[in-house]
């Protein structure tokens, strides 16, 4: 017999899928949407909800911040890659068994508290904590590391780390083996195989990871308050300070905004990138 | 190159453990030292059960990740049969779209987003405590909601479009093989989707704390508030107790995944269906030969 045609598969009426789906629409508008709004709604007015430039205006004080917040997440998102990838790959060539047991071990720490977890960092590396004890003990001289900017860097590595190597292992554990056994018969040697065929291949796992490092990073304010010192003033921080107190709800508002924004533009460059990649690889 | 790759593994592995065990280590030293053990004692534990907001912290974590799983999944699972059903790509892609929101956007975007909403209305309906359990649980369900959806919607694509089918034609209502046939099939789904928010609203506490009132604390939000005064190890304890909670709860849901067989005898089911469908169709290719 040959293969029929098959039967368009019979829908129930359309109303019943706007049934089921209403509860959840009214949600999203309600509780997504309208949020967004009044974000910009407070971003351009001020106390007495009259229009105003004057946040928007507010936010040249708040340069340095941007850029040092900018560079700090952008150098932990390339040195989670840096990390993160190798250990995918080194990961990607174990036994199913233990290529399971690993990535549940990476991925266990991620249950655990945010808080917890910087704190336990910090406990360690404070200047009266584990670390310098230790080396005090060796007879060493300790070190100042909390409240240096390789801190706040180091904890946003360490609390996201995971989120970078996940995505990038699941790619590269389901690539298609033949493809490096194709390069090597070719001539390719290890390094150029990796190059040129594993690593354009697993673009999607690396755009989905440093996205997934990016946007905490760039966002948060428990790893600078703690690791920082209370020296150093990430947007995320400038952000919290300013919805302490309703008077400067407004400001924090449009901060947040130019952040959202940025943020787009930094995943729309990447998406940009990564497609181009893709058109030269297939 | 193989030892290589196995020390690299290790001392990753080794360096993300660390801090960890310090701190459970330090949980049960004899002073509030940080940094040098010395002795063993569960004072900072006796410590942390004498105070009554720890337990009240819990509870109210607890209520609110149960009830607010429970309503994203209610929501989110009638919202993914509706997406599977609705013909209309446009609506389907942007509803789609706007529910990802909260999943792209940064914690902290979402939770002020919420609160200048919440502090907007409660304004305008002049209540005093604008924030409180019902603002915390409504910002809880909507970060969870992408997360329902995102586990169950693929259940749907991958279920066999003739299944519903098949079950009508035997004689099923739309409803009953809903019930019979669809949601048997869409249940792992539904199941890893709730586990996940579940955990998301646990954990968080960037959201919570944007949208929480002082009158209903969780324990992130205790934890918080707890870190930002001096540092003493009846935190650590705290962490302690989570840790090893979240470890008795995984090894939990292992094992009764290990044992549950559930998913090989729907397999088996859904197979005998399409054997069923795929003799009605050739009985019908054989009816016009």
């Amino acid at each position: 017999m040959t293969a029929s045609k098959k039967p368009p598969a019979r829908r129930l009426s359309s109303p019943f899928a706007y049934v089921a789906a209403s509860p959840h629409i009214v949600w999203t508008v309600l509780f997504i949407v309208a949020p967004l709004i009044f974000v910009l709604y407070y971003a351009f007015t001020d106390a007495s909800g009259a229009f105003t430039w004057d946040n928007i205006m507010a936010l040249g004080d708040h340069t340095e911040t941007f850029t040092l917040s900018f560079s700090m997440s952008v150098v932990a998102t390339v040195l989670c890659l840096l990390i993160g990838y190798p250990l995918a790959y080194c990961i990607a060539k174990l036994s199913p068994r233990a290529q399971k047991i690993i990535m549940l071990l990476l991925m266990l720490p991620m249950w655990m508290n945010l808080l917890i977890r910087t704190y336990s960092m910090m406990a360690i590396l404070d200047d009266g904590g584990f670390l310098n004890n230790f080396l005090m003990m060796l007879g060493l001289e300790p070190v100042h590391i909390v409240g240096t900017a390789p801190a706040v860097v180091f904890g946003m590595v360490y609390n996201f780390l995971p989120y970078m190597i996940l995505p990038i292992h699941s790619v590269i554990s389901k690539m298609d083996k033949r493809y490096i056994e194709a390069a090597n018969d070719l001539g390719c040697n290890n390094v150029q195989t990796l190059f040129r065929v594993v690593l354009p291949l697993s673009a999607s796992g690396i755009i989905s990871g440093v996205t997934m490092v990016f946007v905490p990073s760039i966002s948060t304010f428990y790893i600078s308050q703690k690791l920082g010192g209370g020296t150093f003033d990430l947007i995320g921080d400038t952000i919290e300070r300013q919805f302490q107190n309703p008077v400067t709800y407004n400001v924090g508002a449009s901060i947040s905004l130019v952040m959202m924004i940025l943020i787009l533009i930094s995943m729309a460059i990447m998406n940009r990138f990564s497609d181009d990649e893709g058109t030269v690889i297939v | 190159m193989k030892i290589l790759s196995k020390t690299y593994i290790a001392l990753i592995l080794a360096i993300m453990y660390i801090p960890i065990l310090v701190l459970m280590l330090f949980s049960f030293n004899s002073t509030n030292n940080t940094g040098v053990f010395t002795g063993f004692s569960f004072y900072w534990y006796q410590e942390l059960f004498r105070s009554a907001e720890t337990f009240a912290a819990l509870k109210n974590t607890l209520i609110l990740a149960v009830s607010s799983a429970v309503t994203a999944t209610l929501i989110g699972t009638a919202a993914s049969l509706g997406l599977h059903r609705m013909r209309s790509k446009f609506l389907r892609g942007t509803i789609t779209s706007l529910t990802n929101i909260p999943m792209m956007n940064p914690d902290i975007v979402t939770g002020i987003s919420m609160m200048l909403l919440f502090v907007f209305v409660g304004t305008r309906l002049g209540s005093t405590e604008k924030l409180n359990f019902w603002t915390l649980l409504i910002a809880h369900v909507t970060f969870n909601l992408p997360y329902v959806i995102l586990n169950v919607t693929p259940k749907f694509r991958q279920m066999d479009k003739h299944l519903p089918e098949a079950a009508q034609d035997l004689g099923c209502t739309p409803v009953q093989s809903f019930f019979k046939v669809e949601l048997p099939c869409i249940m792992p789904g539904i199941v890893t989707g709730f586990i996940m928010a579940f955990t998301l609203s646990l954990d968080d506490f960037v959201i919570s704390y944007f949208c929480s009132g002082s009158d209903f604390q969780t324990l992130p939000i205790l934890i918080y508030s707890m870190t930002k005064k001096e540092v003493k190890p009846d935190i650590y304890a705290l962490s302690t107790l989570m840790i090893i909670a979240i470890l008795a709860l995984l090894i939990l849901s292992n094992l009764s995944n290990g044992r549950d067989d559930g998913l090989a005898r729907l397999h088996n089911w859904r197979s005998r269906v399409r054997e069923k469908v795929q003799t009605r169709r050739e009985a019908k290719g054989g009816g016009a030969k």
